[in-house]
């Protein structure tokens, strides 16, 4: 395949400076991910796998490299331009499931949309699609903690899908759910792979790991290995 | 590269209305989470706006009402009174003196042939003294005047009419009663064409005419409530008017106060003589040759004169700084409700730091984080400031019922109070709405 990458890591450096202590969180890394990819980012705790996934979320800026998204080269955007490309071509799964406790399912799916400025009815129509989508089309106007863990990691995941973005990044998103409910989850994220969509999940389960078809290892801020499955 | 920045920026550009109906309702919904404590901090905003409010009414009232006990002096007025010289108090003592004072018909003659800018001199006699009709007495003040007195105090004929020019000159006994002798001697019937009772003189009584205090309290622009029983506008003395020169004939100039164990006896020709200056500019200029050619001959200084328009002036300013002074103390209480709004929104932002992550993640931009804690802030004040304006309507009502007190809520101080607080919500609002936008989405994603 001769397509362009979907995201590219040319020497991505993040420097942190712990007092006297200069820290590099990210060491000269280099990444290509093509459309439709489903990666897992493995490490030990402390290899950078979460200041990689701050970066590639656009919710951190390198302090050297070049980060190019879509085409884009986003490294150098303001924090305006970094929440715009947040809200439309990056979808958020995380571990704690994050959502936002006065609002509905319905009303926590369609978030993004909201600060798109998408008109209300719209986005209510596809927040509620994407619901039913994910198996909580009956549970439209549940509160949050009136859902199980399962549940809730459910509406992240229609949340993360509700503005099409260009990848998807998950964050541990079976760490705090049991086995079953993992499962049903990461069975979730099969399917979305199937079709078509591009996920980059970070992870320190080996398991889990396997299940895609490209793990890159991390250690101490450099990438340690690089294996795409069959 | 940059079209898709464009394209971004302008999808996203402005806030449309739409846009801030949702960030109100979103902002009631998170307001509505912690109802107590919304409701806690919207007191302080209450308290605020209703104290302006109820405090610049009592503040309006208590100036207007002192304004226009002077206004009803007439403006273009000057007032010499009879007052009685210091240091003759013992003389009365020795028995039948006789103390003479105070202005004559000399005096008024004098005033008026000298100032060629004086209109009319009501000369005026007013004798304490009980007023009769049958079985009913009224302990009042029967005034000798002239016939254009009504006009010259800009007092209203109820019934009847005033006596005239003619009965003026007959010295006929007929009165004019105020409404308020009126009420007390002829609860029932009209006093008009009947007969008041002074001392051994029978007088008939041709027409009844409105309080000279009770005028306070009309033409005026606000809203305003009247005490109906206390109050000191409507403590006058009950009043009964007859012809000047009747009353010279009946009662003399010799009054005789009888005291335990001794007699005292005055002769004042007139009590009072009002002045009145054609050109409002030349008042106070007249007000002073009126005093030079009074002085020349009252070496006892035994008058004194009243300038309605300077005592306005002075009640006016007084009103000021009065207002102001009230004003300040409201609108510090405002701060204090408007510190208390900055108090728990910075409490709020710091317990919803990972809601604010969220956001940030998911796409908003600092300004959407501001406009989202700034509208909860304006909601709270703004709804503070609806209840204090509805509060501080009422209050005065009620001061008015219980206090006897007028209070005019004039038209500006709600609309000031309610704006006030609404800007008192934007500045403490922002501070922490800033500071909820400047958090680091990573830091507050983290955050437990």
């Amino acid at each position: 395949m001769s397509r362009a990458p979907i995201v590219s890591l040319e020497k991505v450096t993040k420097t942190y400076h712990m007092g006297q202590n200069v820290l590099n969180a990210l060491d000269g890394v280099s990444l290509t991910f093509q459309e439709g990819e489903y990666v897992s980012i493995m490490g030990p705790s402390g290899c950078g796998k979460s200041t990689m996934l701050n970066v590639l979320g656009c919710l951190d800026r390198p302090t050297a490299g070049r980060y190019v998204l879509g085409g884009q080269d986003v490294s150098a955007f303001d924090d305006d331009a970094l929440s715009g490309i947040r809200g439309k071509r990056l979808g958020f799964i995380f571990q704690s499931y994050n959502l936002i406790q006065q609002l509905t399912v319905v009303e926590n799916i369609e978030v993004p949309l909201y600060y798109q400025g998408v008109p209300a009815h719209e986005s209510r129509e596809a927040a509620a699609a994407l619901a039913d989508r994910v198996g909580l089309g009956n549970r439209l106007d549940h509160k949050p903690f009136e859902l199980s863990g399962g549940q809730q990691q459910r509406v992240g995941i229609a949340r993360a899908l509700v503005n099409d973005p260009l990848i998807i990044l998950a964050d541990e998103p079976t760490g705090n759910l049991d086995s079953r409910s993992g499962a049903e989850i990461l069975a979730l994220l099969d399917e979305l792979h199937g079709q078509g969509k591009t996920i980059i999940m970070v992870t320190h389960d080996n398991e889990i790991g396997e299940r895609s078809m490209r793990v890159v290892r991390l250690r101490d801020g450099r990438v340690e290995a690089d294996i795409t499955h069959g | 590269m940059d079209d898709l920045r464009d394209m971004v920026r302008h999808s996203r550009g402005g806030f449309t209305l739409s846009r801030l109906r949702r960030a109100v309702l979103l902002g009631f919904k998170s307001l509505w989470l912690h109802r107590l404590r919304s409701l806690l901090t919207v007191l302080g905003i209450v308290f605020g706006v209703c104290s302006v409010i109820a405090m610049l009414a009592v503040g309006e009232g208590a100036s207007f009402e002192a304004q226009e006990q002077i206004r009803r002096l007439g403006s273009n007025n000057i007032i010499i009174r009879s007052k009685r010289p210091t240091g003759t108090k013992n003389l009365g003592s020795q028995q039948s003196f006789v103390l003479p004072y105070g202005i004559t018909y000399a005096d008024v003659d004098r005033i008026k042939g000298s100032i060629p800018g004086v209109r009319v001199v009501v000369p005026g006699r007013i004798i304490k003294t009980n007023i009769w009709h049958l079985d009913k007495r009224v302990d009042g003040e029967v005034v000798g005047s002239v016939y254009w007195y009504p006009r010259m105090r800009n007092l209203k004929l109820l019934k009847g009419r005033f006596f005239s020019q003619l009965e003026s000159l007959q010295k006929a006994n007929v009165c004019v009663l105020d409404e308020k002798t009126a009420g007390k001697l002829f609860p029932i019937t009209s006093p008009v064409g009947n007969s008041v009772r002074v001392g051994s003189d029978y007088y008939r009584v041709v027409g009844v005419i409105e309080a000279e205090s009770r005028q306070a309290g009309r033409n005026n622009a606000g809203t305003k409530h009247k005490g109906e029983s206390k109050g000191s506008a409507s403590v006058a003395t009950a009043r009964a008017y007859i012809p000047l020169s009747a009353a010279k004939d009946r009662f003399g100039e010799v009054l005789v106060k009888r005291n335990s164990g001794s007699i005292e006896a005055t002769r004042v020709e007139l009590h009072e003589a009002v002045v009145e200056v054609k050109n409002k500019a030349e008042v106070e200029e007249t007000a002073r040759i009126v005093d030079e050619i009074l002085a020349r001959n009252h070496k006892k200084r035994d008058y004194e004169i009243v300038v309605p328009l300077a005592e306005l002036r002075a009640a006016k300013k007084m009103a000021q700084v009065f207002n102001l002074v009230l004003g300040s103390i409201a609108a510090i209480s405002l701060i204090v409700g408007g510190i208390g709004i900055m108090n728990i929104m910075l409490a709020s932002v710091t317990e919803r730091t990972r809601e604010i992550g969220i956001r940030r993640a998911l796409g908003a931009r600092r300004r959407d984080i501001i406009m989202q804690f700034l509208v909860e802030t304006v909601i709270l004040s703004g709804i503070g400031g609806l209840i204090g304006v509805a509060l501080g309507i009422v209050i005065p009502y009620i001061i008015t019922a219980f206090a006897g007190m007028i209070t005019i809520i004039t038209p500006w101080s709600p609309l000031m109070a309610f704006g006030i607080s609404g800007l008192v919500g934007v500045i403490f609002g922002i501070y922490p709405a800033i500071r909820a936008a400047n958090m680091d989405p990573v830091e507050a994603l983290r955050h437990e």
